[in-house]
């Protein structure tokens, strides 16, 4: 098969990827986190 | 014209060895930024002192003159996911994630200038209708792109996604107060600034999106896939056109399902705040009341997930069954956790609601492309969510108005909310209704087979049901 009709995901770009999106959707959910733990003082 | 040849769906269709698990990524570099849209309000306060800085001036924006602003901007939504739902579908995701980043980062400037120039209607026209523009198209293209990757879970991809639009305002909130911070001096409150960075950094997220979302190639199928055999009714294995869909009663029975699911989940979450302190005087305080708000939130988008990934297994109907049956005996039981002084069941209640609420969004689009299959998902879901405008009307009324006659009434504030309370669950029983009378789609709605080789745009001219 022509590489070029080939378009291989390699790990390292999934990572990449999921990590681009995750890391700030973790950051918000842990600051939520923090501040809707007032609702247990 | 090499650049635009590039958003080309012909130029998105993925080459073998592109891994499926690539598209959640994209679909959510859009959807968390959008999703900002519910952190907008973090900008009304300060909007409101641009010219006074410490305190409001007299010729400052009021309130209620900036409310204007995200309803607009949910009435394009709704708006534009209905008009360019076709488009969008026929595109391709990168055109219509470019499309909705360039809206989306350009409403932002707009709006930046309407600050600097302290002009109102530019902000109306810059994030109110630019930005809900984008957050219709943005809205709807990653999702119909999931639906075609992931045709084994459609309940859980969509559930990403749309996770990610509960998600962004996670993000948007703590760093809008943090830009707003660095940026706001002696004479300046900062918002401008703050409009034109996150302009660009959602545009670049965005774009990331659109350079690395892929569309299945024809025939395509996931590994070992086997579509379900005739024996599930309630799965189409035939399309439906986009029009085709709007005469079908599978789509209205949706509609008011959709609707009033999301009616009686938004009433509730604009008016959590006040609604706890107000049932449990003394027992919740305006700061706890804050960290209830923010724990819904999460449960809005952990909802949106979990439901839609439980739907995969238990099927679309089954789950909205749930959603109507479970909200009707918790929203029962909300007056009686009220009149005992039962905080601990008062949040349960309300954070297993608010789940279903956030379910209710991420499950409609895998139960349309069960009725009516994946070609044209991505525009009727676009059609669909004109339920949600609706819904953003009637749900915030109903809660304002029955306490605010209850209470003029003289029912004791604590006691005000009883009412509203058994009337969604009212809503919830006819949803149950609508839910239940949803059938398979008749055969003569169904795309015929000669319809697959043609270009989707001649079928505007002989819609199936036209011609049958």
């Amino acid at each position: 098969m022509d590489t070029g009709n080939l378009e291989k995901t390699t790990t390292l770009q999934l990572v990449i990827a999921w990590g681009f999106v995750g890391i700030p959707l973790i950051f918000g959910v842990v600051q939520t986190l923090i501040n809707s733990m007032t609702l247990f003082k | 014209m090499g650049v635009l040849s590039f958003l080309n769906r012909d130029h998105t269709i993925a080459k073998p060895g592109y891994s499926r698990w690539m598209v959640p990524p994209a679909a959510l570099c859009v959807h968390l930024c959008i999703g900002q849209a519910y952190a907008f309000s973090v900008f009304n306060l300060p909007m409101t002192k641009l010219i006074g800085i410490t305190q409001s001036a007299p010729n400052d924006w009021k309130l209620t003159e900036l409310g204007w602003i995200f309803s607009l901007a949910i009435f394009f939504l709704g708006v534009s996911s209905a008009v360019f739902g076709r488009w969008v579908e026929e595109g391709g995701p990168r055109k219509a994630m470019f499309t909705a980043a360039c809206c989306w980062a350009g409403g932002f400037f707009i709006s930046a200038i309407g600050v600097y120039a302290h002009t109102l209607w530019l902000i109306y026209l810059g994030y109110g209708v630019l930005g809900g523009i984008a957050l219709g198209i943005g809205y709807i293209s990653p999702v119909s792109t999931l639906i075609k990757w992931f045709p084994d879970r459609p309940g859980m991809a969509t559930g990403m996604a749309i996770m990610g639009f509960g998600g962004g305002a996670f993000i948007a909130s703590p760093l809008s107060v943090w830009l707003m911070s660095k940026f706001h001096t002696a004479t300046h409150v900062g918002v401008a600034e703050t409009f034109i960075v996150l302009g660009v950094v959602y545009f670049f997220f965005m774009i990331v999106g659109s350079i690395i979302v892929r569309i299945p190639a024809p025939g395509w199928r996931p590994e070992g896939y086997v579509a379900p055999t005739a024996s599930k009714k309630l799965i189409s294995q035939n399309d439906v056109y986009v029009y085709d869909a709007l005469k079908t009663p599978q789509f209205w029975l949706i509609w008011w399902v959709l609707c009033l699911n999301v009616t009686a989940g938004i009433g509730v979450l604009g008016q959590a705040s006040a609604m706890s302190q107000e049932m449990f005087p003394g027992h919740i305080t305006p700061v706890a009341a804050a960290g209830f708000v923010g724990l819904m939130s999460l449960f809005n988008m952990g909802g949106r997930f979990c439901w839609a990934s439980i739907s995969d297994y238990i099927g679309r109907r089954n789950t909205y069954f749930v959603f109507m049956l479970l909200g009707f005996a918790l929203y029962c039981t909300v007056p009686y956790t009220g009149s005992v002084g039962s905080v601990a069941g008062f949040v349960i209640c309300f954070l297993v609601i608010i789940s279903m609420y956030g379910g209710g969004f991420s499950t409609v689009p895998a139960y349309l492309k069960d009725m009516f299959g994946t070609r044209y998902v991505g525009a009727i879901h676009g059609l669909l969510l004109t339920a949600w405008s609706m819904a953003g009307i009637f749900g915030p009324v109903l809660v304002n108005y029955i306490r605010e006659y209850n209470v003029t009434h003289g029912v004791p504030k604590a006691q005000a909310y009883n009412t509203t309370m058994y009337i969604m669950a009212g809503l919830l029983v006819i949803g149950f209704i609508c839910n239940f009378f949803v059938k398979a789609v008749d055969a003569r709605y169904h795309m015929r087979a000669e319809d697959e080789g043609t270009e989707p745009g001649a079928n505007a001219t002989a819609p199936a049901a036209a011609r049958a």
